[in-house]
């Protein structure tokens, strides 16, 4: 039967990989290619410059300014939406006390399950036009016209605070993921062991820290990594929401809203291609540190 | 005729396998351009202010009627360079494109890529329905200059904008307002309007500063005549850092400090257009396109007027000089398969009945010249045609906005600096050569 094996087994591989190749390497070694060329996009010619491009992008002062976005959300939005959902999924799972001897979550909890988890069926683009509403500059504005009944002036958000303001969506619109995700751990944490510590006389702040932590200590790290790669990104709402597409003069540019706007409006599309090379290059250093750096025992229940 | 031989050796000439075979006829007194009777046309049109309907309504039947044999492949698109771009790119374009809206393609490059076709026929062509004259002689001046690079023709910029400071005539008449033609007056009737409670200047930060620097360079060319803004266009040396520049900067400073609204910088500029249909906003700058624009939202005696930006005594240019000019792109690539139909079809909106019925459509001016002559339109383009008939021959443009997109974004931005977030003349000036000094290197 050997020879009868060995063509079955190529049958299942040669698939995955021809669709790889074609849909994921291909594209990535094409993208390199171009990003060694001055292909302006608009004709089947152009010729290559080497590393210029990238040469290029190391004096480039918009980049850099977008860098340092990209490292506020990179810091900020994995600590605050992890934090945010673990404290909501503890709420939700555990914050009611125990009732004959199971973990119960707060009261209602299944309809704020339901709650957390709506913004993470919008489209981005859709979050970012009600969001768009909700930062509205005048008292036409939701969190503006709350704020003008405390006789506050007006906060000018996208002008004046364009970046935690994005910072802000973006927590609103994960937050209900992990939270589900998180929710999903804490089940399969054996009811025992909050027994046993309930027991012991350990108050709701400590179980939540020395037993649900260090057991979802490796869902927390998974989250950490997707977290981060999408501070990598922002640019729908970059996009949809900043003025002037990244501004006011690049305050919220981020590195795809630069790709977008050197590649297409530009016409540099090798240019963008070497860009597009740098933000993957950050992307998978990060994941790799990433995931290096989380490591650690798990603990076993 | 030996024509389709020619086109076939040609074809064989650049670069092998790529190029597609093109259509060619006959060219006959009837038929200027060699138009292949039958062969198919694929026009593409930009789905914006102006709409779509002059070209299935107008245009695409008055090319079918010539030539009845042929196919009109029709298509719009909201996001042109999406669309088109890729097929730019693999030499496959169709034949007409308007190029247009946020997301056009970088003109400047296109014909840098060699991708746009030479319109010299064109112009050289009799027109169609106006006896006795070429195409290019039925156009208001500087319309084939405006589409010129290197020598040649390769645009047309079929619709004619006017810009200047726009009002509602309702609201001057409740008041007893009149329109001002002097710096010291405009200011006057700004602290009136203040003093009313209205905004007295308004322009939409978001996505439409390249409004207010259009007024920011017109007052520039006022003050120190066309040719500072030539100087730019071409990126010569300093050019930004011209005097009349700096002062002209300063003005519109001063107002952006005293008499804007600063919410408006995080403002689209329909909104803020809305706020000007709802008596928030005194004036309000932008082109001629403005009032199709809001037709929706204007308000029944609204009555839009527009006039010149105000000037000071000693400008080199009088106060009722403006910036006008030919704008909305139209162009035949060059490697389509049809070429000569692409430039059949620009010359059918170039004809007298053409542009009529683009402007009854869209309350927007043509190039050809007299077109709209006699037509019962809206009191705001009536206004606009008023006052480019007392601006003559004082008529500006520039158009470094399109050939360099750089140029273009970094404007915005040191626009919205200067007028919304504490900038000085001398900041706008400064960031704006650095740039231009970028651009021209890179060339």
């Amino acid at each position: 039967m050997r020879h009868g094996r060995n063509p079955f087994v190529v049958g299942f591989l040669v698939t995955p990989i021809a669709l790889y190749t074609i849909f994921v390497a291909y594209p990535i070694a094409e993208l390199i290619r171009i990003s060694l060329t001055d292909w302006s996009g608009l004709s089947p010619e152009f010729t290559f410059v080497g590393l210029d491009n990238f040469g290029k992008i190391l004096t480039d002062d918009k980049v850099w300014q977008a860098v340092q976005h990209h490292l506020l959300l990179l810091i900020a939005l994995p600590l605050v939406t992890i934090a945010l959902a673990l404290l909501f999924s503890f709420l939700l799972n555990m914050g009611g006390g125990t009732r004959s001897g199971l973990a119960t979550g707060v009261w209602g909890s299944k309809f704020y399950r339901v709650v957390f988890f709506l913004p993470q069926v919008l489209a981005v683009v859709i979050v970012g036009v009600i969001f768009g509403r909700v930062y509205g500059p005048d008292q036409s504005g939701i969190l503006n016209s709350l704020l003008g009944r405390l006789n506050v002036e007006p906060v000018q958000f996208m002008a004046e605070w364009g970046m935690l303001s994005i910072l802000g969506v973006l927590i609103w619109q994960a937050v209900g993921f992990y939270v589900v995700l998180f929710s999903a751990g804490m089940a399969s944490i054996p009811g025992e062991l909050y027994e046993a510590a309930v027991i012991d006389g350990a108050s709701r702040v400590t179980v939540f820290f020395r037993i649900t932590i260090p057991l979802l200590w490796e869902t927390i790290r998974v989250a950490w990594v997707y977290l981060g790669i999408l501070a990598f990104d922002a640019f729908a709402l970059v996009m949809v929401m900043t003025i002037e597409q990244g501004g006011p003069d690049g305050d919220t540019s981020v590195l795809p809203v630069l790709i977008y706007k050197q590649g297409i409006r530009e016409s540099e599309y090798g240019y963008a291609a070497a860009l597009g090379v740098s933000l993957f290059l950050l992307t998978v250093t990060f994941a790799a540190l990433a995931l290096r750096a989380g490591r650690r025992d798990t603990l076993e229940h | 005729m030996a024509v389709p031989a020619a086109g076939l050796l040609s074809a064989c000439v650049g670069t092998a396998g790529e190029q597609q075979p093109k259509a060619e006829g006959d060219k006959t007194p009837e038929n200027p351009l060699g138009v292949k009777e039958d062969a198919e046309l694929e026009v593409v049109i930009f789905n914006g202010g102006l709409g779509t309907k002059y070209a299935t309504d107008a245009h695409i039947p008055s090319y079918k009627k010539k030539f009845p044999k042929a196919t009109v492949k029709y298509s719009a698109a909201e996001e042109i360079s999406t669309v088109l771009q890729p097929r730019f790119a693999s030499n496959l374009p169709p034949d007409m494109v308007n190029n247009a809206g946020s997301k056009l393609m970088d003109q400047g490059k296109l014909i840098e890529a060699g991708q746009v076709a030479d319109l010299s026929d064109l112009f050289a062509a009799p027109s169609l329905d106006i006896a006795g004259k070429t195409v290019g002689q039925t156009l208001l001046p500087g319309t084939i200059e405006q589409g010129t690079f290197n020598g040649k023709p390769y645009l047309l910029n079929y619709a004619f904008s006017v810009f200047g400071l726009w009002y509602s005539g309702k609201l001057f008449k409740d008041n007893g307002w009149t329109a001002p033609s002097t710096w010291a007056d405009f200011t006057a009737l700004l602290d009136k309007m203040r003093a009313k409670g209205i905004t007295p200047y308004a322009y939409a930060g978001a996505n439409a500063a390249y409004y207010q620097y259009t007024v920011i360079l017109t007052t520039a060319a006022k003050i120190g005549g066309a040719d500072v803004l030539k100087n730019i266009d071409t990126l010569a040396d300093n050019a930004w850092k011209a005097p009349a520049v700096k002062q002209a900067a300063e003005l519109w400073g001063q107002i952006g400090a005293k008499y804007t609204d600063k919410s408006h910088l995080s403002l689209k500029h329909t909104e803020v257009q809305l706020q000007q249909n709802q008596a928030k906003i005194g004036f309000y700058p932008s082109g001629s396109w403005l009032e199709n624009e809001q037709a929706k939202d204007t308000p029944a005696g609204f009555d839009y007027q527009v006039m010149p930006l105000p000037g000071n005594s000693g400008d080199k240019l009088p106060a009722a000089a403006i910036y006008a000019a030919p704008g909305e792109i139209y162009f035949v690539p060059s490697k389509g398969k049809n070429v000569n139909g692409g430039k059949e079809y620009l010359r059918h909106m170039l004809s007298k009945d053409g542009a009529r019925k683009f402007t009854e459509l869209t309350k927007s001016l043509t190039v050809v010249s007299g077109a709209a002559e006699g037509l019962d339109i809206a009191p705001g383009l009536t206004s606009a045609t008023k006052m480019l008939k007392a601006a003559g021959q004082d008529i500006f443009s520039f158009r470094f906005d399109v050939q360099y997109k750089k140029l273009d974004d970094e404007c915005r931005n040191a626009t919205n600096e200067l007028m919304f977030q504490g900038g000085s003349a001398d900041k706008f000036c400064e960031r704006m050569q650095k740039v231009a000094d970028e651009v021209k290197k890179s060339k």
